[in-house]
């Protein structure tokens, strides 16, 4: 392989590394507070797309302004998902929270398939995200650059929120013990309600650059990604924000390389993700940088 | 934890025996069933109220658009002719969701709850196998365009009107060889799909005997259905800089892999198989999809009999955007098993799907179709390319 080839894998997979990992923040999040796997991600991250293409497509905003709307209202969504689905169920054992957000996913999954038809509709691309550059001889489409940068950024960004402000501080308290951080005055339903906001706009954005990235949107596009992500986040050790971003990154580039260096087993690559999830379960069930349960006296 | 996952496995296990109960549920004999639910001894037994007809299509997913198309043709030729024996045809649209499971479970439901006499579809060679097999041990006859040479044989109730995948991965490589004068290539397939991996086998085939050259063909890579990032793939073939790119998947993924090859500087022509024909290819792709090439199954400018005409006047009429060729295969199917319930002049599932199976120079809008023993067709391919933003036809390969 030469090094220009090699080049041009290694940006492929970093920019589809770092999708993986803004979908992978959302699970890690609400997992790290709620212990809960919430599998209607994957839909919020198509609901996202989809919200964006109804902007610039229905609504003729400006893609700027599309992509604004689709964010907050994704965030939205998240949100009202929490209340209807999960927070009456907060008591409840942690396996009937697990089936309703099963069931959310299918009804979520279902609702675009009823409003937007099951065709694929092709997602506008900004002018500016419509070039390739050349660096020597590898080619980096701007998209690329627009994925990393708004990655790196948002991940900083979250980083800051966590650990140096009172809403994040709460959000870390609820994630190390939740009925003791209840009793510290913490108001769990509002923190709660801002870890959905921050997953689902994360999601949301995950969602818009994908479909800028491949330009069409379709209710069942959110599928293979969300597992991947939900991977990445288990990989890198769920409930940590860290982790997931490592997790995503370690994903797309092992199935970019995998093609690269076994062109035979082209086929495989999906299977990559999956084969990682069980030998990561196997052998460090925390993932990367997980941290060992402590056991509650 | 474990126990909980325990939990979630039973759940599963409950939810899927749930939806294999509701497909099996009814047992009775659906090809006696017509006489049964007339009720009045002998007489007019033979003929219900209405005929009932299975349009068993992937409406929704990733194959969503084949299907979309396939049933815009079934719909029109309801419209146009919607009596068969005197009493009226009733089309039964179930959408099979791009899912192989599903495909079987819908094909059940057709034939066990919904009564059908016959049923048209479906787009897909995976989901057409999947369904066939139920529909084949029901004895109900199946009329789809699916092109896997795998959909009909050893089959005895199906019948199809289009061509097979080896004729097309011979078309595709008779023009890389002949007009492109390509001596290698390279073949990007979805080994998910029965269709694509069996046209990318007779592309191979074809093409390493056009060439005389057992090396002509310089990488053979695979993704997976619900892909969308071809990068990695095509970076490999891009190394190996063969003079064509042989990619035989469906139309979603065709434009993602175009736009994706374009932007990574690769400029050699890109061929496609017959499932890249819907619009979707052009909307998705953009300026991408300028130039791609493949073999179809109609091709306006090519139809030149009073029939064809028709159907293409009637169609842009009611649809208003340009006639395809998966409409045209439903309009064709539509018509050719009405014709042999008339011939018939009952429902008795056996002896129409007698009546289809040795079908002799009937004149559809696709050609002039005669099945031969194992169900299908003989028919010349139309090459179409993207031009301007729209489908143009380039040349007729025939067999």
């Amino acid at each position: 392989m030469t090094l220009a080839l090699f080049l041009q894998h290694l940006a492929n997979g970093i920019s589809l590394g770092s999708l993986y990992a803004l979908v992978a923040i959302g699970y890690t999040m609400v997992y790290g507070i709620l212990r809960l796997i919430n599998f209607a991600h994957g839909n919020i991250f198509t609901a996202g797309a989809y919200l964006a293409f109804v902007g610039v497509a229905l609504l003729q905003l400006s893609w700027g302004a599309a992509y604004v709307m689709a964010i907050v209202l994704t965030a939205a969504l998240g949100v009202l998902v929490e209340r209807v689905a999960y927070k009456p169920l907060r008591d409840a054992p942690r396996i009937s929270v697990l089936i309703s957000a099963i069931a959310v996913s299918f009804l979520l999954e279902n609702l675009m398939v009823i409003i937007f038809g099951g065709r694929p509709k092709s997602f506008f691309r900004p002018p500016v995200f419509d070039q390739v550059m050349d660096i020597g001889s590898v080619k980096v489409p701007t998209v690329t650059f627009a994925i990393i940068a708004a990655s790196a950024v948002l991940v900083i960004a979250l980083s800051y929120m966590l650990y140096r402000t009172k809403p994040g501080l709460a959000m870390r308290a609820l994630s190390s013990d939740f009925d003791t951080a209840r009793l510290m005055a913490i108001d769990v339903d509002k923190t709660v309600a801002l870890t959905f906001v921050v997953g689902s706009s994360l999601a949301a954005v995950g969602g818009i650059l994908w479909a800028i990235k491949f330009p069409q949107v379709n209710p069942f596009m959110g599928g293979l990604p969300g597992l991947k992500a939900f991977v990445a986040a288990v990989l890198g050790g769920i409930g940590n924000v860290q982790g997931a971003t490592i997790g995503g990154l370690m994903l797309g580039l092992a199935e970019v390389l995998l093609v690269a260096v076994f062109p035979a087993f082209s086929g495989y690559r999906d299977a990559i993700a999956f084969v990682a999830l069980i030998l990561i379960l196997l052998w460090k069930p925390t993932g990367i940088l997980g941290q060992e349960g402590r056991v509650k006296v | 934890m474990r126990k909980s996952l325990l939990m979630l496995l039973l759940v599963f296990v409950f939810a899927s025996s749930l939806i294999v109960g509701c497909g099996g549920g009814q047992k009775s004999e659906p090809s006696e069933k017509p006489q049964e639910e007339s009720g009045e001894k002998s007489e007019s037994a033979a003929l219900p109220d209405e005929v009932r007809i299975g349009v068993w299509e992937p409406l929704t997913g990733s194959l969503a658009a084949g299907g979309a198309q396939k049933l815009e043709g079934d719909k029109l030729a309801n419209e146009m002719r919607p009596t068969v024996l005197g009493k009226p045809v009733r089309l039964v649209v179930v959408d099979n969701k791009s899912d192989k499971v599903e495909a079987a479970n819908s094909m059940a439901r057709l034939i066990e709850q919904e009564k059908v006499v016959a049923v048209l579809g479906c787009y897909g060679s995976s989901l057409a196998i999947a369904g066939i097999n139920v529909s084949e041990k029901a004895k109900i006859p199946v009329l789809p365009d699916a092109s896997s040479p795998l959909v009909t044989q050893g089959r005895q109730y199906v019948t199809r009107t289009n061509y097979q995948d080896p004729f097309a991965g011979k078309v595709m490589a008779k023009y890389a060889v002949g007009t492109l004068q390509a001596k290698t290539a390279a073949i990007i397939q979805d080994v998910a799909q029965d269709y694509s991996i069996g046209l990318a086998s007779y592309f191979r085939n074809a093409f390493q005997e056009l060439t005389k050259d057992p090396n002509s063909i310089v990488a053979v890579v695979s993704y997976n259905t619900g892909d969308q990032d071809f990068t990695a793939q095509l970076n490999f073939v891009k190394s190996k800089n063969p003079d064509v790119i042989f990619v035989p998947g469906y139309y979603g993924d065709g434009a993602l892999l175009a736009k994706q090859a374009r932007e990574m500087g690769i400029k050699q022509p890109l061929l496609g198989g017959d499932a890249w024909e819907a619009p979707e290819l052009i909307e998705v792709g953009g300026k991408d999809a300028e130039g791609l090439t493949f073999c179809s199954h109609f091709a306006r400018e090519a139809a030149t009999s009073e029939k064809a005409r028709k159907f293409v006047e009637a169609y842009e009429s009611k649809y208003g955007k340009p006639v395809n060729a998966y409409s045209a295969i439903a309009f064709d199917n539509y018509n050719l098993l009405l014709d042999c319930i008339e011939k018939v002049g009952s429902l008795d599932t056996e002896a129409i799907n007698r009546e289809l199976r040795s079908t002799k120079n009937w004149e559809g809008v696709t050609g002039v179709i005669t099945i031969d023993e194992t169900g299908n067709p003989i028919k010349p391919a139309p090459i179409l390319r993207v031009e301007n933003g729209e489908f143009h036809y380039v040349c007729t390969v025939t067999p």
